[in-house]
């Protein structure tokens, strides 16, 4: 079965992979974000969806080797979450993507026939509400925010929007078609899965760089503890 | 950015504390901060955050005449009743 993210259906590989590679590139803002309080909230974001991840992998298999010892071609998340940082208007708008992909792919789950998987979901839930505030409020105040501001999250929408399909559902465009207005950024006609940009995915053209670094101590010394 | 001041109430029943300051643009940022900041170890059941321009402060100038003369007036302080022994947060 190929994965899939739709989110009505979710497949757990996806939403673990995506949670866990969107929480690495969160962290690499981690002492660098515009503000401390913003480092602060960002790392409490980057947390929570790596406990998420985390309580996925423990239903997948075993948690280090799905975390540490995969290569990039049997990775499951959206290309979009390991696109590497932008600025930090184009990071909060692929944050919201995804948060807006997770508000309705953890009630899906809620309803699973694993005890696990439920129990992860019904906490996820209500970490992502506050992940989704966060995200849109952000993306809404520097989309209607200064006139740099404002071309900047053009610029995010332009290079991101190509990369949504992998969460685009009527519902995911019509919360997002929103959430843009709010913010006063012309939301670009739906993606679907068949406009050709799409394979990208499997090939994951950044995923082997951010591996590089991010599994590189694991790999370096296997099963070591402290 | 704006300064504001945080105030928590860890549970029902008590009152709300500062706990410190931050920056924000808006109130709206300032108390997803102060969730962020302050209460991430589950410190809190409602958070205020108040612009801290908006804080009349006394001048400590005044301290003279505003808090020394409590000093000498023992009969203020409830220390000639028996306290319960189980009476909390008191």
């Amino acid at each position: 079965m190929s994965p899939t993210s739709d989110p009505a259906a979710p497949d757990i590989r996806v939403v673990a992979d995506a949670s866990f590679i969107a929480s690495h590139r969160l962290t690499e803002w981690v002492s660098s974000a515009p503000t401390m309080e913003e480092d602060v909230a960002i790392a409490n974001i980057a947390l929570d969806l790596l406990g998420q991840a985390r309580g996925l992998f423990g239903v997948l298999g075993d948690e280090d080797q799905l975390a540490y010892f995969r290569d990039a071609s049997d990775w499951h998340n959206p290309v979009i979450c390991e696109l590497p940082n932008g600025d930090f208007g184009h990071t909060m708008l692929r944050q919201l993507f995804l948060d807006v992909w997770l508000s309705q792919v953890w009630p899906a789950l809620a309803d699973s026939d694993d005890e696990t998987v439920r129990g992860v979901a019904e906490k996820a839930i209500k970490e992502n509400a506050y992940h989704l505030r966060h995200s849109s409020a952000w993306v809404v105040r520097l989309g209607d925010g200064t006139d740099e501001s404002h071309q900047r999250m053009l610029a995010a929408l332009d290079e991101l929007w190509p990369h949504s399909e992998a969460f685009a559902s009527d519902a995911w465009y019509a919360a997002i078609s929103q959430l843009l207005t709010d913010a006063t950024l012309p939301p670009p006609p739906p993606r679907t899965r068949f406009d050709g940009e799409r394979g990208n995915d499997a090939q994951h053209p950044w995923l082997p760089e951010l591996l590089d670094h991010m599994q590189s101590l694991a790999r370096a010394h296997p099963g070591a503890t402290w | 950015m704006q300064l504001w001041e945080v105030f928590v109430r860890a549970r029902a029943g008590l009152h709300h504390q500062h706990v410190g300051s931050l920056h924000a643009v808006d109130a709206e940022m300032a108390l997803e901060n102060a969730r962020d900041v302050f209460t991430r170890r589950g410190e809190a059941a409602s958070i205020w955050v108040v612009p801290s321009a908006q804080i009349v402060a006394s001048d400590p100038d005044d301290a003279g005449e505003l808090f020394e003369p409590a000093m000498d007036k023992v009969y203020r302080h409830p220390t000639f009743y028996e306290v319960p022994d189980g009476v909390a947060n008191l």
